[in-house]
């Protein structure tokens, strides 16, 4: 695996930042586009543009076919046993409001239980919120151990016999921590609960297999997959996606509409209202592509290197404290500096052309646990390589510079 | 823009060792701010006396340096002024860190304007100004006894 070579196809490192060459951790956040992905968008546009799955003429035709085609390839590339499994959404976050909204709508009532953990991102936890005021659901958080992980004794201990439902993330999008989700999978059907999972940080870097985990519900966050903004995936168990209520009415999702009443479309289109993100949903076939071409096995192998360098780099570096110690950690390094807040970091590195996140990274609920108000982050892709690490560690150095005149 | 400006020593001593941050003993009025992007909070304590001067002023929060130092600096100017005052020299702030060049206000020194001055390197940080402007917007909602707590994203 040749990082020069991969970062070529990222047509963003061929810009400065402040002069300096650009060293990206921040995709966590959202990944940089390849080229491939980039002129996808430009070419549909400017030659077969469509909406898609309406009309009969030749473009409409051809552009309905591009965008089942990615529909196929992302059935592939999660192992999901069937296509009308995958539904796009505007977002990682809408492929969770679409569950908590329609599964509320139908399987829930008052006094149910939904269990959590504490390292859920806002998105995994508003729309559960929700259904607090709406049905007068509660919800309970499975506590992280010192280590910032999730252990499979913290959820069982946190399942109740109200508990309808188990939504939980792949990946600490802080702490990095990598969840046991199959095991927790198999515990929650071993007690009849169907279990979602916030896939945002882990479909970009780890295989996935929807029929080996077996998770009901799996939410993915495609501009964090090389691919374009305003697009998610969500995998949903057939089973689910029939017996579930629409989430949004409008046109492309409906069989017949009369006045006295309304017939819903069949699967994938019975989720599909509206006319879609159609140029990215295209586009994301060559982020699919582009992950193949690499090897998830390669890229998971890669990142993981990067991230023990990562650490043993930051770990060396005395003013610096790392946020959770997971065994199983994924691309994520989230540090504090003695005595210089996450913002001013970030500003500082911001100058020698580092980019990281500094605040609570929507996972406030996780800051309050572990005392902090803001943290630094320092998130791994494919392009990145151990010099970028040597060049973040340079940048904190110079951080304590600053303030230590 | 180097950050050197930014980061001046008089930001990294307020900063670093923050004046006045503690919650003034009976206090009468009082305001939280916050900033909802970065997790920024203050909480601005005032004691006014029966002819209207601020005869305390403290702050509890955490935040940046740039943050901390508005907060400190704030409350150290802001004491023994009248409430007229104080209005005068927040609208004088907050139109000098969006885009006037100096404060033109002439109830503060030279000295104290220099201080002041040290914040207007976040012109340069349009995403740093609103952790240089959270103190002085709560230190209103504190005088106007606005019970609505300050979020800065409500401000351009």
């Amino acid at each position: 695996m040749n990082i020069d070579n991969i970062k070529k196809q990222f047509p963003i490192f061929n810009n400065k930042v402040h002069n300096n060459d650009l060293v990206y951790l921040d995709s966590a956040n959202s990944s940089q586009k390849p080229q491939v992905v980039v002129d996808r968008i430009y070419d549909f546009y400017t030659k077969e543009f469509s909406n898609v799955g309406r009309s009969v003429h030749y473009l409409a035709v051809a552009a309905t076919n591009l965008y089942e085609n990615t529909r196929s390839m992302m059935q592939k590339y999660i192992n999901a046993k069937d296509p009308n499994e995958i539904v796009f959404t505007k977002g990682a976050t809408e492929a969770i409001n679409l569950v908590a909204n329609t599964f509320g709508q139908k399987f829930l009532e008052e006094g149910d239980e939904i269990l959590l953990t504490e390292l859920e991102h806002h998105s995994n936890y508003v729309p559960w919120h929700y259904l607090r005021k709406l049905k007068g659901i509660k919800i309970n958080f499975a506590e992280i151990n010192n280590d910032g992980e999730i252990t499979i004794e913290s959820i069982e201990k946190s399942i109740t016999p109200k508990t309808k439902m188990i939504a939980i993330t792949h990946l600490s999008n802080v702490t990095g921590a990598i969840l046991p989700i199959k095991e927790i999978t198999s515990l929650a059907h071993s007690k009849n609960i169907p279990i979602l999972i916030d896939g945002c940080q882990g479909a970009p870097h780890l295989k996935l297999d929807m029929q080996d985990i077996d998770c009901d519900f799996y939410a993915i966050s495609c501009h964090k997959m090389y691919g374009p903004t305003g697009l998610g995936v969500l995998y949903a168990k057939k089973k689910w996606l029939e017996a579930l209520p629409p989430y949004q009415g409008g046109g492309g999702m409906i069989r017949e509409v009369k006045k006295e009443g309304i017939s819903f479309g069949d699967l994938p289109n019975k989720y599909e209202a509206g006319t879609m993100a159609t140029a990215q949903v295209i586009a994301f076939g060559e982020s699919i592509k582009f992950l193949n071409q690499i090897g998830i096995e390669n890229i998971e192998k890669h990142e993981s290197e990067l991230t023990k360098y990562g650490e043993e780099v930051l770990r060396k570096n005395n003013s610096v404290k790392l946020v959770g110690n997971p065994k199983n950690k994924g691309s994520v390094l989230s540090f504090t500096l003695d005595g210089i807040h996450a913002h001013d970091i970030a500003t500082i590195l911001d100058e020698d052309g580092v980019a990281i996140r500094a605040g609570h990274h929507c996972c406030q609920i996780l800051h309050d646990k572990l005392g902090l108000t803001a943290t630094a982050r320092a998130s791994l892709g494919v392009y990145n390589t151990k010099e970028d690490l040597d060049k973040l560690n340079e940048s904190i150095n110079n951080c304590k510079k600053i303030f230590d005149r | 823009m180097n950050l050197k400006e930014l980061y001046q020593e008089i930001i990294l001593d307020h900063g670093k060792n923050p004046r006045n941050l503690k919650k003034t003993e009976n206090f009468n009025k009082d305001a939280k701010g916050h900033n909802p992007l970065c997790g920024d909070k203050v909480h601005v304590f005032l004691k006014i006396d029966e002819n209207k001067n601020i005869s305390d002023i403290s702050f509890e929060g955490s935040g940046c340096a740039i943050s901390m130092a508005s907060a400190s600096i704030m409350t150290d100017l802001m004491k023994e002024k009248k409430e007229n005052e104080v209005k005068e020299l927040v609208d004088d702030f907050l139109k000098m860190i969006k885009d006037s060049p100096e404060m033109k206000s002439k109830i503060i020194s030279d000295d104290e304007k220099t201080k002041l001055m040290s914040l207007s390197g976040v012109k340069q940080y349009p995403m740093r100004v609103k952790c240089a402007t959270l103190a002085w917007h709560t230190l209103t909602s504190a005088m106007n006894n606005s019970q609505e707590e300050i979020n800065t994203e409500k401000f351009d």
